[in-house]
């Protein structure tokens, strides 16, 4: 071994280190948020969507959250935004409780989190002009000089593929890839460190997703982001993310690295996701396995293990006592009775 | 539809393709113009006493006949329509500013202020409209500003309702979410985001509620609380025809036409933007 290997071993060792104990960028500690429903004339009913999460992104990571609709995703990004007071538990950012922030810090914290929302039609002001939508988060954190914001608006444009002219027409201009890329340029202006990205290409084309996709991963490795990527589509997170989770009624069942979840996925759910995902290959033969029904409504958890009323291993245990989180090395964790 | 059609345009093509609100338009622009050049129109002075020429009909020389002074109808209508106008805009511009202003603190920051401004608009909605401003005119003077103001101040809780109905449905869109995570301060939100999004309906009920207060106007000056003589509003010439209606019938019925016609007028108008303002009434 030469002292270049040598090196480079320690290298790769030291970033290593770096990615997974260095303090996280985002740690969310049993994090729960409960909303009340009408459930008749005088009846209120609480809706667990987020029912005990704990997660870290480390600085420069992305972590994949994936979960059917209704399963509490998107409500996980606002609480981590801070765009909803939890019911419950903690998300601390760089070390602080956003909790115990004031309105102001708050307000200055939000220049290092950004979000990507998954309607591109939806999320942008129809009566802006691009250039005001993407320059607007330099203007609110005071960033530029007015007569700059025109050269970082082309700047901005530039970094996510789209001509300078853009700058001055209105979003209704725009195909739905177009407007996500807008929606980006504007998650990019302040240079934050992390960025939740909603379901960020489920509503375009599919052709038009791996284009996305692809700027987004271009654009997390050039600005070392720290992403919390949500999908419904375990496919979609695959090669964007470190490590995935899986989230099921308002509680991660799996998480593990990438490559790991995709292996060897150890929770029932997951392993449904992933037949889920068609191939091309026509030779090949995969077991499909069909979930049946519905989720069951988050007003309505099943006892036990949540998942049980879908499960085609249920056994003994698991509409009764709600399975341990289990540690099964290499990052790898699982909430399940089958490997408990 | 083309899909690059700007929304602006749409609704201009859906209002154009409406009569009726081409028609209210137009009533509208007339009257609007008739103000606008009342001294350039009005063929005699609307205050000139002609003692030989008093109560005759219609004729050539008076259209619309003289009144018990010998002055032109006509252009006593004429230079009314500025008061009716005038008082038209000036209190459905504080009512809708009243209305703006209160909806959007009631709807965006909801909670308590919501519940107490809600309370006031219940109560305000609970007395009716012209005995409030009857009570309120007998102890004021009535002037042509007091009435404004007055018809402003007892006509507010629409507009509020609606500018707050707005703001609590545009809270949740996503463009206002997005500019929350960017850490836009309330104001920004309010006046950049919300707003100039949620004004259409605010548009449509003030179009609306100028032929509204035209009416009140002209109810008021019937009854003789609203604009005093001799300066001539349709309100006014109304209730100094009804004197001499058996012999004068000229006198009464054509400011009573202008007043229909004007409101018939705003309110087809008023309909018509709203068609054309929501897509969701597009068939």
């Amino acid at each position: 071994m030469s002292v270049s290997d040598l090196v480079r071993v320690q290298y790769f060792f030291v970033s290593f280190m770096q990615k997974t104990m260095t303090n996280p960028f985002l740690q969310i500690e049993d994090l729960h948020k409960t909303f009340s429903v009408k459930a008749g004339p005088a009846r209120t009913v609480a809706a667990r969507a987020v029912d005990g999460v704990s997660l870290t992104v480390a600085p420069g990571e992305v972590v994949g959250l994936v979960g059917e609709s209704g399963c509490g995703k998107s409500t996980l990004g606002r609480l981590v935004l801070g765009l909803l007071p939890p019911t419950s538990g903690r998300v601390i950012v760089e070390g602080r409780d956003i909790a115990s922030l004031n309105k102001s810090a708050l307000r200055a914290l939000r220049r290092k989190m950004q979000v990507i929302f998954q309607d591109p039609f939806a999320s942008l002001n129809p009566r802006m002009r691009v250039r005001d939508i993407i320059t607007e988060p330099l203007v609110i954190h005071d960033l530029a000089k007015r007569s700059d914001l025109d050269a970082r608006a082309v700047e901005l444009l530039g970094k996510v593929g789209l001509p300078a002219d853009a700058a001055m027409r209105y979003p209704h201009e725009f195909s739905g890839g177009q407007r996500q890329r807008i929606g980006i340029a504007r998650a990019l202006a302040c240079r934050p460190s992390f960025i939740v990205a909603d379901e960020p290409v489920s509503a375009l084309d599919v052709s038009v997703q791996a284009q996305i996709i692809n700027l987004l991963e271009e654009i997390q490795k050039e600005m070392e982001l720290s992403f919390l990527f949500i999908a419904h589509d375990l496919n979609l997170v695959r090669y964007f993310s470190d490590r995935v989770a899986v989230m099921y009624l308002g509680k991660i069942v799996e998480i593990a690295p990438a490559e790991e979840i995709y292996r060897s996925p150890s929770h029932p759910y997951t392993e449904a996701l992933l037949a889920d995902i068609p191939v091309l290959d026509p030779t090949i033969k995969k077991k499909r396995i069909l979930l049946k029904g519905d989720i069951p409504s988050p007003t309505s958890i099943p006892p036990g293990c949540r998942f049980h009323t879908r499960c085609l291993y249920r056994f003994e245990p698991c509409d009764k006592i709600v399975p341990r989180t289990t540690d099964l090395g290499n990052g790898h964790f699982v909430d399940c009775h089958l490997r408990g | 539809m083309l899909k690059n059609d700007s929304l602006f345009a749409a609704a201009v093509h859906h209002f154009l393709k409406n009569r009726l609100a081409v028609a209210g338009s137009l009533l509208v622009s007339v009257v609007f113009v008739v103000a606008l050049f009342a001294p350039l129109i009005a063929p005699y002075d609307p205050s000139a006493i002609d003692i030989p020429g008093i109560l005759t009909g219609p004729s050539t020389a008076h259209p619309l006949g003289t009144d018990e002074l010998g002055r032109d109808v006509l252009s006593r209508m004429i230079w009314g329509s500025r008061i009716s106008l005038l008082v038209g805009f000036v209190a459905v511009g504080l009512a809708t500013l009243i209305g703006i202003a209160l909806g959007a603190i009631a709807g965006y920051y909801g909670g308590m202020v919501d519940t107490m401004i809600m309370r006031v608009v219940d109560i305000m909605l609970s007395i009716p409209t012209i005995f409030l401003i009857l009570a309120v005119i007998t102890i004021l003077e009535p002037s042509i500003w007091n009435i404004m103001i007055v018809i402003g101040l007892t006509t507010w809780m629409e507009p509020t309702r609606l500018v707050r109905a707005e703001f609590i449905t545009m809270k949740e869109r996503e463009f206002v979410i997005a500019a929350q995570a960017l850490g836009a301060r309330d104001n920004r939100i309010i006046f950049r985001h919300i707003l100039p999004n949620g004004l259409s309906p605010v548009f449509v009920s003030a179009t609306m509620g100028i032929g509204a207060a035209i009416l009140i106007e002209s109810g008021l000056s019937f009854l003789g609380l609203g604009v005093q003589p001799p300066t001539p509003s349709w309100g006014s010439l109304l209730t100094s025809g009804k004197d001499n209606i058996e012999i004068a019938w000229w006198l009464s019925v054509f400011p009573g036409l202008a007043i229909l016609v004007t409101v018939l007028g705003y309110n087809l108008l008023g309909e018509g933007l709203r068609d054309a303002l929501d897509p969701r009434l597009r068939g």
